[in-house]
């Protein structure tokens, strides 16, 4: 790769300190370290995981206004957390938290629990009980 | 209580704490350097490893490998430690730190606050090196590679990052330091010798019998890639293939992206050596570094389709084939090239 073609695609680095330093060859041939903003192709992979993940929501957040799922399975999905890492992160049992994502279960739920769920999701115990619209 | 120690990016961030704790200790080595002396270049696709539902593809070793390579080839006494218990595991930073020594952390990447939300999934395989601590606030200074400048971070939020949970690779607040360097650092040209024949040996031959690692992997991949739209449907292929790239490309730290560090480490050591060959090999290993960019190029474009432009999952078995050849005589001519000046 030359210097000169070291790509500058930002995107998903906007607003953020994080960057590339990619290793390039000048006009004479030496290597040099330049910075990059991004490349498009590996956006491109990122999207398609995020759009994916998209899907899994949008499907689960029917189910939830339909009464047949509870919030707590779509914030999992949209953090990428199967039940098996949930159960690690919470140290909830896997057969709880399989039963939590029953809207009648996840109702009965104290505020403790809620409050595991939550920080292992990222979120408040606010945004846990609903999803957005 | 801040230690004197300047921020430094890095294209990969093991590469980039190595580099904090040499420098703090009067050993300053360019990445190149660093990751060439630590035999870096590497490649496995093991398919019964999940990474969120998907087997591994890595372009990089085990975490913490680099920096046991290298420490051991320069004589450098170092000491990692793990604990069970969290608030020991903060304490026995806060000492380090107060002895006045920077430490180095494996961090996960689920809730690393400076980072873009996108990039926070489940990773338990970044580096970090921590250098101060704020009395008052609590707050640590860290050397991140992958940012732009230093960094701060609470002392909740690292407690967190240091237990990240996740299955295949739990964290248990892991850290590396130096403990002491040799008065005289050895000189680095039969070291480079033996880091390069090293690293030609782990992707030819590398571990008899095992199909999943170096230019044999490579191949493996190429055939499980031709068969994975058959097998999986269409969707979750490319589900796969995506993962590939990002691995291919993540921060930095991907398969093209090594190879060009491992091309400027073969120029840095032909002027260190006086082995003037390794610029030819320098030149040729930058080849096949833009061999595997225009392949994640190509596969980049079976989930964003242009006009004009087509390519299958055999075309993407083919180049992967390819590549392996290029590597492995890349690798069996360097090694043999090497062997000569070794007596």
């Amino acid at each position: 790769m030359k210097v000169k073609e070291v790509p500058q695609d930002l995107k998903y680095y906007k607003g953020s300190v994080v960057r590339d330093l990619n290793y390039a060859v000048d006009e004479n041939g030496q290597y040099k370290a330049v910075v990059s903003d991004g490349w498009t192709p590996k956006n491109d992979a990122l999207d398609m995981a995020l759009d994916e993940i998209k899907m899994q929501c949008f499907q689960i957040a029917g189910k939830v206004r339909k009464g047949e799922s509870s919030p707590l399975e779509y914030h999992a999905a949209k953090n990428m957390l199967s039940v098996r890492l949930l159960a690690e992160y919470t140290g909830i049992p896997k057969r709880k938290i399989r039963r939590h994502f029953k809207p009648e279960n996840f109702a009965a739920l104290d505020e403790k629990t809620l409050a595991v769920y939550a920080d292992a999701l990222r979120i408040t115990v606010e945004e846990l009980k609903n999803i957005p619209e | 209580m801040e230690l004197n120690l300047e921020h430094r990016a890095a294209a990969h961030c093991e590469n980039g704490a190595i580099s904090s704790l040499l420098r703090f200790h009067g050993i300053d080595l360019s990445e190149p350097m660093i990751f060439g002396l630590a035999s870096g270049l590497f490649f496995s696709h093991v398919p019964f490893i999940d990474v969120g539902g998907m087997p591994l593809t890595s372009f990089r070793t085990v975490p913490g490998f680099l920096f046991k390579r290298i420490t051991k080839l320069l004589g450098i006494k170092t000491d990692t430690a793990r604990y069970f218990n969290k608030e020991k595991s903060m304490k026995a930073l806060d000492g380090l730190l107060e002895s006045g020594k920077p430490v180095c952390l494996v961090v996960g990447m689920y809730y690393l606050p400076y980072a873009p939300k996108e990039y926070r999934f489940h990773f338990n395989g970044h580096n970090i090196c921590i250098t101060g601590k704020d009395e008052k606030s609590g707050d640590y200074t860290v050397l991140d590679s992958n940012t732009t400048c230093k960094v701060t971070i609470s002392s909740s939020d690292l407690l967190k990052i240091r237990y990240t949970k996740g299955g295949s690779y739990p964290l248990f607040g892991r850290m590396y330091w130096i403990k002491s360097v040799p008065e005289h650092i050895p000189d680095l040209k039969p070291l480079i010798l033996r880091a390069i024949a090293k690293n030609c040996k782990i992707m030819t031959t590398g571990y008899p019998g095992v199909k999943y690692v170096g230019v044999k992997g490579m191949r493996f991949l190429s055939r499980r890639i031709r068969v994975w739209e058959k097998k999986l449907g269409p969707q979750k292929a490319l589900m796969n293939l995506a993962q590939v790239i990002r691995m291919l490309e993540e921060i930095g730290t991907g398969g093209a992206g090594f190879r060009f560090i491992y091309g400027a480490f073969l120029q840095e050591a032909a002027s260190r050596t006086g082995i003037v060959e390794l610029n030819d090999f320098s030149s040729r290993i930058t080849e096949i570094g833009d061999k595997w960019r225009e392949f994640a190029y190509k596969a980049s474009r079976m989930f964003k389709k242009r006009k004009g432009e087509s390519y299958t999952y055999d075309d993407l078995g083919d180049m992967l084939r390819n590549l392996a050849d290029m590597e492995e005589s890349f690798y069996k001519d360097l090694g043999k090239a090497v062997k000569k000046y070794k007596n």
